[in-house]
């Protein structure tokens, strides 16, 4: 659906977004991840066909955003970032001026906007003037302008910055609910809603993709590492000697807590699991065992661990 | 050709959906009203050998519509969407750069049109009271085909070089006053023009090409002239172009 070849866009001096390359194919519900300043906004300003790209070539449904450009629009519907809407007119209004812009007849024009308006809950507001919305309705009115003429592609630039935690949750639904018959790409920082929308997340810093995976699988690659945290009441010497016998254990770091309690941090070596021999100690002892989990790593920690290396070499 | 209609609807109900376009032509209605009263009171004294559309050009009401209307109109029709990001939706919406330019100059050349309505109504009371009177010929369709002909085409003008403007800058202000300062530097030069002495023939015949004081009599008189039509519609479509490719220039920048 998405093909991208070499994409350089350089801004005057600055490179936004510096060679990269990736493929997102039908269907699939694809999450663009960076910090502020990434090139997210830029790599999505190409796609949609606002702005060309310094080098490289941009496929979308096998046509080129620049060449083709015209007929490339009608297979993309765009949010841009803060969803600028025309503030004087009415919801219903809009969609319908959106949508025979996007070159649907009158007749299909009017039976879209019906559709759209229910998928994106906004028939009670279809004679708002959208100046006076809430946030949350204005975002989904730029939800159901971009899926009006039913694109192929999708592409939301921070569809839920700014909404209120219930208003996230419902545009993050209405996003997942679009995956198979569309193929969405959703750029965003913040990382729950990328583990919890999208089938892949590409990590983008500096204007070059970093990595491109499932969040299962970054997780994967990260979890070999994981430390286990073990609550355990036991003598503190006692304790300590009985840990220092297990192999596998590389770190260990065992501190007081109330009553008897003890908290064992264990960091294993590389792609052990600690759990089952750590409850096998606490049985094996008679110590009781009040906790025992491991920390899982989030895609806060990839990202971060992604991401370091370059900051810090900058700096 | 359809979306073209959309986008032109679009734009011209814009006006009407602000205060801004209330606000214009009630601002414009005032100024005709105090132009006709003036005309009335001209009217009043000694008989004059010029149609009263002609007198009507010469009142200072007029000229005043014409130079702080084109900008007030066109300031917003670019500059406003760039500012408000729409600028971003609406160039990637599957439309072409030709037609989001001539919609715009389109809906606000419609707008300027339906602004001069008040004057006809202006003429028709004229018209009315003195053919009443038998007097003849005071008001004829020459003159009011050619009155009108003269406002679209100096509108055309004016309206052109404001779109261009606002399709450089992202503020509303900015282009408002770059499209005044030219309408006032073309109504200076229209004076010098009149007080430079002329020595030579072919000078002379140069300097009227932008007189346009003098090309807006000859409309008022009903004379069209061919060289002032072809000055008026040349250089609209040149801003129109040069507009186009300010538009386009996001692709090449």
């Amino acid at each position: 659906m998405i093909e991208v070849f070499n994409l350089t866009k350089r801004y005057a001096g600055r490179t936004a977004v510096d060679d990269i390359s990736f493929t997102v194919t039908r269907g699939e519900i694809v999450g663009l991840l960076g910090p502020n300043g990434a090139g997210k906004s830029t790599t999505m300003r190409v796609l949609s066909g606002f702005m060309p790209a310094s080098s490289g070539t941009v496929r979308v449904a096998g046509l080129d955003v620049f060449h083709d450009s015209v007929e490339a629009r009608r297979h993309i519907g765009y949010m841009p970032e803060n969803n600028p809407l025309y503030p004087e007119m009415r919801v219903r209004e809009y969609l319908k001026f959106r949508a025979r812009l996007k070159g649907l007849g009158w007749r299909r024009s009017r039976e879209r906007v019906t559709t759209v308006m229910e998928q994106c809950s906004l028939t009670d507001v279809s004679r708002r003037i959208i100046g006076q919305l809430s946030k949350g309705y204005r975002q989904r009115v730029g939800l159901a302008d971009a899926l009006v003429h039913e694109p192929d592609l999708v592409i939301l630039d921070e569809p839920t910055i700014g909404l209120d935690p219930h208003q996230i949750r419902s545009v993050r639904t209405l996003i997942k609910s679009l995956g198979g018959r569309h193929t969405v790409l959703i750029s965003t920082h913040i990382l729950p809603e990328v583990e919890m929308m999208c089938g892949r997340v590409l990590i983008m810093f500096n204007g070059r993709v970093l990595a491109s995976d499932t969040p299962e699988n970054l997780q994967r690659r990260m979890a070999g590492g994981s430390q286990v945290i073990a609550e355990i009441a036991a003598p503190i010497e006692a304790l300590n000697a009985a840990v220092e016998t297990l192999p596998d254990v590389e770190q260990m770091d065992i501190t007081p807590m109330d009553g008897d309690f003890h908290r064992c941090a264990l960091t294993p070596r590389e792609g052990i699991d600690l759990r089952p021999s750590m409850s096998a100690l606490a049985a094996h002892n008679g110590w009781i065992l009040r906790e025992l989990t491991r920390s899982r790593h989030s895609l806060e920690d990839i990202y971060v661990q992604v991401t370091r290396p370059r900051s810090e070499e900058q700096e | 050709m359809s979306i073209f209609w959309v986008l032109t609807r679009r734009e011209l109900a814009s006006y009407f959906f602000s205060l801004t376009g209330y606000v214009i032509i009630g601002a414009i209605t005032f100024l005709t009203g105090a132009s006709f009263l003036q005309l009335i009171n001209g009217l009043g004294n000694d008989a004059l050998p010029m149609p009263v559309t002609q007198m009507f050009f010469g009142t200072f009401y007029f000229w005043m519509i014409v130079l702080l209307s084109a900008p007030v109109v066109t300031m917003r029709s670019f500059a406003l969407e760039k500012s408000s990001g729409t600028f971003e939706t609406l160039m990637t919406a599957p439309v072409g750069d030709l037609e989001v330019v001539a919609a715009k100059f389109a809906a606000a050349f419609l707008f300027y049109a339906v602004m001069w309505l008040p004057l006809l109504a202006c003429l028709f009371l004229v018209g009315h009271f003195t053919n009443q009177a038998g007097v003849a010929g005071v008001l004829d369709a020459g003159t009011v085909t050619g009155t009108y002909l003269g406002i679209f085409l100096v509108g055309g003008y004016f309206l052109a070089f404001g779109c261009l403007t606002s399709a450089l800058t992202r503020s509303q202000m900015v282009a408002a006053m770059m499209s005044l300062g030219f309408g006032v530097s073309q109504f200076a030069l229209a004076w010098w023009v009149k007080s430079i002495p002329v020595s030579d023939h072919w000078q002379s015949e140069m300097w009227s090409c932008v007189d346009m004081f003098g090309q807006m009599n000859n409309f008022a008189r009903g004379a069209v002239d061919t060289r002032a039509v072809i000055f008026y519609l040349s250089t609209t479509f040149l801003f129109l172009f040069l507009t186009l490719r300010v538009v386009e220039s996001r692709r090449w920048k």
